[in-house]
């Protein structure tokens, strides 16, 4: 079975929606679907194709989100400027962080993560030039169009899926260039694939660089949407959980999987938000590690490996080895 | 001299971080797993110990004990029902599922107990101690030597018992273990079962004199991940020891520089040592 005819369908699905649903609820869904998967692929980058479990991706998005609410509040400059500052603050942090956690391997690395995250995070609530413990606003009346300050959501759609595109675009470039095949290696295991001569380190800190700019990039653009930022919803524990649990749902380390992840668990979220209201962050948060505990225990490959048990083409080589079981780390 | 104070009242709370890492380096040193739920035991353990006096009347001397057995019983489930499972999986399993685990443990308690903080009356354990000058409340100095005491026979079962001789067994080498007619299922659900049970007499503990709240789990998780780390992997005394250095170390920075940037320090002082030396402090490899 081809795989390409379901890829236009939906992508055309993807592109039609705020043109088919005229409710805003919806649309706005369909943007934050996009965004969802943007984040994610940004994540499944490192955490996915290089099986390196980041929990404090949180960094690279809040660095995104503060740059750009950063360069409105000191430099008067529309919000999405700041989008590249927020690429090379997450790269050089990456760098700096980056480079004494990647000689730890498994769990070692995600603990790391996790705490340099917090300690970003408890930063920024302290720091007045980041507003501190009260966060940063965008502008509140749109100065002129490159704000890209809009009611409707459906321009911040267009743009999410030009972004995601690009992003998926470079990651399937990826996934069949020589670095596609070093990830899968390390993936399998560092040892052995410094073994077979893969520069483990350097292509470990390449995934990153990329994932933290793209992730980034989506910090940014959530920022430019939602106009406010805070220490917790720029940085906190809980933005590093749902990439990684919107990537692990639809599946970690192939193509599509972080959208798939993202076309399921967002539309959730946001009903169970609209439903409880302020209450509802909670109610969502108790779904989603159900999730994955179900995931992990029952099925580690997410819906992708769902999806290759019932199309029953389980042909090695097309598809990045994503099957439960293949990427066991000592 | 209030230095010197400082430094005592890091120690007590030193020896009750000490405690429940020395779950957590059981545990992972038994399997290799890591347990990312492990402050979310600690912070169900407090909610015990809160509702056990509430609603049941109970008093520390019961509470303290039950406690420890409930999360005994809830390590034993949390092992056979997901860890045994996860851990025959890829890496990322085996961190989704303990964090899953975390989540629906931290968010159910805030839908349950709500997000208030609550705490044990402040004279539940009375009185404040004069030790030449330093002046000690009961309640930090009770939890802190209790702590050190469990944590000290800890290793003594470890170490001194044929069960301690078990467990150690499998985590050298799971297939030799079974080789002498010992399980490694069963010693592994014990396992479990002990170093949930730490978290629990460490909740309880704490309880006597910290605020309860339900995201308390999160900033403990990861003190322990540092203990742990510090003081090398599967090592008792080398959690002890790194568990009362973190003590004095948050103590002092909350002291210096200000309570809100204590876990700064204690995070950066993590990443520093991973960085010299990835293996732990006092780890041989």
């Amino acid at each position: 079975m081809k795989q390409w005819p379901l890829v236009v369908i939906g992508f055309l699905l993807i592109a039609g929606w705020p043109l088919v649903v005229h409710d805003v609820f919806l649309q706005r869904v369909g943007a934050l679907v996009l965004l969802a998967a943007i984040s994610a692929s940004a994540w499944n980058l490192l955490g996915g194709y290089a099986g390196q479990v980041s929990v404090g991706h949180a960094v690279y998005f809040g660095a995104g989100a503060y740059a750009s609410l950063g360069v409105y509040t000191e430099l008067g400059w529309p919000p999405i400027a700041g989008a590249p500052v927020g690429v090379l603050v997450s790269m050089g942090i990456s760098a700096l962080v980056g480079t004494p956690t990647f000689r730890l391997r498994g769990h070692y690395f995600s603990m790391a993560t996790i705490a340099a995250a917090e300690l970003f995070r408890i930063l920024a609530a302290n720091w007045p030039l980041l507003g501190a413990a009260v966060g940063l606003m965008g502008p509140p009346v749109p100065r002129s169009v490159a704000d890209l300050s809009f009611i409707s959501p459906i321009p911040y759609h267009y743009l999410f899926l030009a972004v995601l595109v690009v992003l998926l675009g470079l990651t399937w470039l990826m996934q069949r260039s020589r670095m596609g095949y070093y990830l899968a290696a390390i993936r399998g295991g560092d040892r052995a694939a410094r073994s077979l001569g893969v520069p483990v380190l350097r292509y470990k800190l390449y995934a990153l660089l990329l994932s933290a700019g793209f992730t980034s990039i989506a910090g940014s653009l959530y920022a430019v949407m939602v106009g406010f930022i805070d220490p917790d919803s720029a940085l906190g524990i809980l933005i590093s959980v749902k990439m990684l649990i919107v990537a692990a749902l639809g599946g970690a380390g192939t193509l599509f999987g972080p959208l798939v992840g993202a076309i399921i668990l967002i539309p959730l979220e946001e009903t169970t938000n609209a439903m409880f209201g302020g209450g509802g962050s909670g109610i969502t948060f108790i779904v989603y590690g159900a999730i994955i505990l179900l995931v992990a225990r029952f099925q580690p490959g997410g819906v992708a490996a769902f999806w290759a048990v019932v199309t029953d083409r389980v042909s090695a080589g097309r598809r990045a080895p994503a099957v439960p079981g293949s990427s066991r780390v000592s | 001299m209030i230095l010197l104070q400082v430094v005592v009242s890091g120690l007590l709370m030193g020896s009750v971080y000490a405690l429940f890492s020395s779950g957590l380096t059981l545990i992972w040193g038994m399997m290799n797993v890591v347990n990312f739920a492990h402050g979310d035991f600690v912070m169900l353990a407090m909610y015990a110990a809160f509702f056990a006096f509430t609603l049941l009347k109970l008093g520390p001397i019961f509470f303290i004990p039950g406690a420890a057995a409930l999360l005994f019983v809830l390590g034993v489930v949390v092992y056979l029902g997901l860890v045994r499972h996860v851990a025959k999986g890829p890496m990322l399993a085996q961190i989704l599922g303990t964090f899953g685990l975390a989540l629906v443990l931290r968010y159910a308690a805030f839908w349950a107990f709500t997000a208030n903080f609550v705490s044990l009356p402040d004279n539940l354990v009375g009185g404040t101690f004069d030790i030449g000058g330093l002046r000690v409340e009961a309640s930090r100095l009770l939890a802190g030597v209790l702590a050190l005491v469990i944590t000290l026979s800890m290793h003594l079962v470890l170490t001194r018992t044929a069960l301690g001789s078990r467990l150690l067994a499998v985590a050298e080498d799971r297939n030799a273990a079974m080789l002498m007619g010992i399980r490694p299922d069963r010693m592994q659900a014990i396992a479990w079962g002990i170093g949930a049970a730490s978290t629990g007499v460490a909740g309880a503990l704490i309880a006597l004199f910290f605020y309860i709240s339900p995201t308390v789990g999160e900033s403990l998780s990861l003190i322990a991940f540092v203990v742990v780390c510090l003081g090398g992997f599967g090592s008792v005394p080398g959690a002890l020891i790194a568990g009362l250095g973190i003590g004095v170390i948050e103590a002092l920075s909350a002291y210096l520089i200000g309570a809100v940037y204590q876990d700064v320090v204690v995070y950066a002082l993590f990443l520093g040592v991973l960085w010299v030396r990835p293996q732990g402090l006092l780890g041989t490899n």
